[in-house]
């Protein structure tokens, strides 16, 4: 076990003074902590977070059919923003039982924002109560689903399809005194935009308060996954996201092949590595020219749409995909690169190259675009950290956190690697997610250049067995173009998916985009809303 | 201001010609999967291959069939069927009127061999009524069903200066009251039946209705389940149901141009 683990145990098991249980796991350098008692998940989370570790994600189960019979609950942390660089690549999970007839805890997200909607969704699917939580509406299902019905226990038929009943209106927070005006919109939108709601309360132009209402696309996904061979569930999570279908399939992947064992070849490391580099710099690029869009500048919308699509057209070259679907597969991968892809490849990314610099410097010499851009949705470190923010967001606020680097993955494990270098930036607002991304699209060329200059030979796929070992439990981040995405897989006693649980980018993102939006004024909204590029399917799911 | 007519007249035009010249996909672009003629009924691959579950029949049945609504364009089927049975095609023009125009029908011969049956056209009748009124022009309304956002994408992509579409009289507008139709992706999810039959009901009519990519079409890989009706066709009439996860951009505008009557445009 890495020393950092063993130096948080040693605080834990003072904290908790014998009421847990201490054992290495998912993976041999992380720490499980069985707490004997619900009530010391308060005092176990707040010891981790004076030791600088942040909350990540939290896995609900149902195991009613085990021998433990009973609810789960864990609390993943993982090294935070204060912990010093360079960060150790471990996960703590406390890990809760829960009666199941009356499952219930107290909730951390007074102490820990992080986790507000983590708790919510785990209410509202499994029926879990946490007890002082500071807002307990519903977040996943809508109104008119009925009381007491909780759709992930496991006994949930999925093909259920409840009736929706009467419902009174959702509570939302209302903002009183003169002149306050409340201004809805969605959940279908004026664009070719995903469904979400929002509400604004406003004085004037200037926004009070924001209140966003998601889990519209919410397809039931993790469930769809349930009692599936992990070779089936893969299309499942290559599907959740779209323009993350690398990402959450990789993700899903390396969760795999920590639960059977399984060695990718450096080949197929370096391939899913390349595909990795490539889909943040599709979504960077149509970003960059998204984010003018906000501002009126189609000059720049454009240009950057035509960098995106000269991307997604090498995608299919490359994928036959344009989203580079069917390419990842658990193993490694499906499709080799040849030198002609190389070349492509190569000449696209120059192509690419030339073309970022001249829209960058398009809208850096254009005073009306920067005008918008400038001090516009300031993100503030201090909410980022509470709220747990990850990605290009996180680090325009000056938080150097990347998951390439601090739980590496694809080629990135490897020693003689390629290495990212982080870019940080400190102003939180549009203008910094802007170039910030401009950045990190530069480093992902690099980094792409880097790779096809060393694509080791041999196979490109590992055998992964039929069936997994049972009840087997991986754990996984990976850098998306949007942040750090959490996997976490287990298996049944067949070696099928008994849960999987995803924690996109966007999940954690989300809360922050009304703290950013607060104080500015309603029409520079759809520019702050792009500069975080959120996506509401990955959220959803 | 002057570097950027300097560079857009240095660029020139970068607007593809589809439909008016077909497009190539590249090599190693999958298309629907087919059978491979001369190929033996019981060499098939097995429905359990499918993860979307779009394939039915098989060995022990006298019916095999490919539901290409429901394919995710995956090719694991042409990857695990016995001497190459099953084969991705290179055809991405596949839009159809009638969900069953999409069904890839396949018998045993007396003889032990696959033969594909005829595929019912894809119809390009288009109603009377709809053409009298809408014309040529098409402004749609998109409507996210709850979609991965891939198909969204592609839609996006449509306005970009490869595709255009504006060029073809086809456009997306703000409101459903400005619309000539819904463009639809995802499989109506719970949380969006009420928004997708309310933009549906908005929309002047007569209407058309277009289902993009797999979820649309036929629920695709999230099915039906507490959280999803399983496809636009459980709450909506369907008039146009474009195939794909996610179909390319080409393959919406000859899906589009189909709901108008308008695929003799192409190959001019």
């Amino acid at each position: 076990m890495a020393e950092p683990t063993q130096k948080l145990e040693e605080s834990l098991r003072s904290r908790l003074a014998g009421r847990a249980g201490f054992e290495p796991g998912p993976r041999p350098q992380d720490l499980t902590v069985r707490l004997n008692r619900a009530e010391d998940v308060l005092a176990a989370t707040d010891e981790l977070c004076g030791n600088g570790l942040s909350f990540a994600m939290l896995v609900a189960t149902d195991e009613e059919s085990t021998a433990d019979r009973d609810l789960k609950l864990r609390y993943i942390f993982e090294p935070g923003p204060g912990f010093t660089l360079p960060r150790p690549d471990i996960f703590i999970t406390l890990l809760v039982s829960l009666d199941l007839v009356r499952p219930e805890v107290p909730s951390i997200s007074a102490n820990v924002p992080a986790a507000n909607w983590h708790e919510r969704e785990a209410q509202d699917l499994f029926g879990i109560t946490f007890t002082g939580h500071p807002d307990p509406r519903p977040l996943v299902l809508h109104d008119g689903w009925p009381k007491g019905l909780y759709p992930l226990r496991k006994r949930f038929d999925a093909k259920q399809r409840p009736a929706v009943e009467q419902a009174e209106e959702f509570p939302h927070l209302i903002v009183e005194g003169e002149g306050v005006f409340e201004v809805p919109v969605g959940p279908i939108h004026a664009g070719i935009i995903e469904p979400g709601h929002f509400r604004f309360s406003t004085v004037g132009e200037k926004i009070l308060h924001l209140e966003p209402r998601l889990f519209y696309t919410h397809r039931g996904l993790e469930k769809r996954t349930e009692g599936l061979t992990v070779f089936d569930a893969f299309y499942v999570v290559e599907r959740i996201c779209g323009v993350c279908s690398v990402s959450h399939g990789l993700g899903f992947c390396e969760a795999t092949e920590q639960i059977a064992g399984v060695d990718v070849p450096s080949r197929g490391r370096v391939i899913r590595t390349l595909a990795l580099e490539l889909e943040r710099l599709y979504n960077h690029a149509g970003d960059i020219g998204n984010i003018p869009a906000g501002a009126g500048y189609h000059y720049g919308t454009s240009a950057g749409l035509r960098m995106k699509e000269a991307l997604q057209q090498l995608n299919e070259r490359l994928t036959g995909n344009r989203f580079l679907r069917g390419l990842v597969t658990p193993g490694g991968v499906r499709l080799d690169v040849t030198s002609e892809i190389v070349r492509s490849i190569e000449s696209v990314v120059d192509v690419t190259e030339e073309a970022l610099g001249s829209l960058v410097d398009r809208i850096e010499s254009n005073p009306s675009v920067l005008d918008r851009l400038d001090t516009t949705g300031i993100l503030a470190q201090k909410d980022a950290i509470n709220l747990g923010v990850t990605g290009v967001a996180a680090r325009a606020s000056g938080i150097d956190r990347d998951a390439r680097r601090d739980h590496p993955h694809g080629a990135y494990v490897d020693e003689h690697g390629p290495r990212v270098s982080v870019v940080t930036a400190n102003e939180g607002d549009v203008h910094a997610r802007l170039n910030l991304r401009a950045a990190e699209a530069r480093e992902s060329m690099r980094l792409i250049r880097a790779l096809l200059s060393s694509v080791p030979n041999g196979p490109i796929c590992a055998i992964v067995p039929e069936s997994l070992p049972p009840w087997g439990i991986g754990l996984c981040a990976i850098e998306s173009p949007r942040g750090a995405a959490l996997h976490w897989l287990r298996t049944d006693g067949a070696g099928r998916v008994d849960r999987y649980h995803l924690r996109s980018a966007s999940y954690a993102n989300w809360p922050a985009v009304p703290l950013a939006a607060q104080n500015d004024i309603i029409p520079d909204f759809p520019l702050v809303n792009k500069s975080f590029e959120l996506c509401y399917s990955c959220t959803d799911r | 201001m002057l570097t950027a007519i300097l560079r857009s007249l240095r660029t020139g035009v970068v607007t593809v010609r589809y439909p008016s010249q077909p497009s190539q996909p590249p090599a190693r672009f999958r298309g629907a999967p087919q059978i491979r003629p001369g190929v033996a009924f019981d060499a098939l691959p097995p429905p359990s291959v499918c993860p979307s579950g779009a394939i039915s029949g098989g060995p022990n049945e006298t019916r095999y069939a490919i539901d290409i609504a429901r394919c995710l364009f995956c090719g694991r089927c042409a990857e695990q069927s016995a001497q190459g049975a099953l084969e991705m095609g290179r055809e991405f023009e596949l839009a159809a009127r009638r969900r069953e125009s999409l069904e890839v029908e396949v018998e045993s011969s007396a003889d032990g061999q696959a033969m594909q049956l005829a595929t019912l056209p894809p119809g390009e009748q288009v109603d009377k009524w709809i053409r009298r009124t809408l014309g040529r022009s098409l402004q749609l309304r998109h409507l996210d069903s709850g979609s991965c956002n891939a198909c969204d994408w592609e839609l996006t992509a449509l306005l970009n200066p490869v595709y255009d579409v504006r060029r073809l009289g086809i456009d997306f507008v703000a409101s459903p009251r400005h619309a000539d139709g819904v463009i639809v992706t995802g499989p109506v999810t719970r949380n969006l039946e009420t928004a997708v039959r309310r933009t549906y009901e908005a929309v002047p009519q007569p209407r058309v209705v277009i289902a993009v990519g797999a979820c649309a079409a036929s629920g695709g890989i999230v099915g039906r389940s507490y959280a999803s009706a399983g496809g636009l066709g459980e709450v909506l009439p369907i008039d146009v149901l474009i195939p794909g996860c996610p179909p390319r951009p080409e393959a919406i505008i000859f899906g589009i141009l189909l709901a108008v009557g308008r695929l003799h445009e192409r190959r001019l």
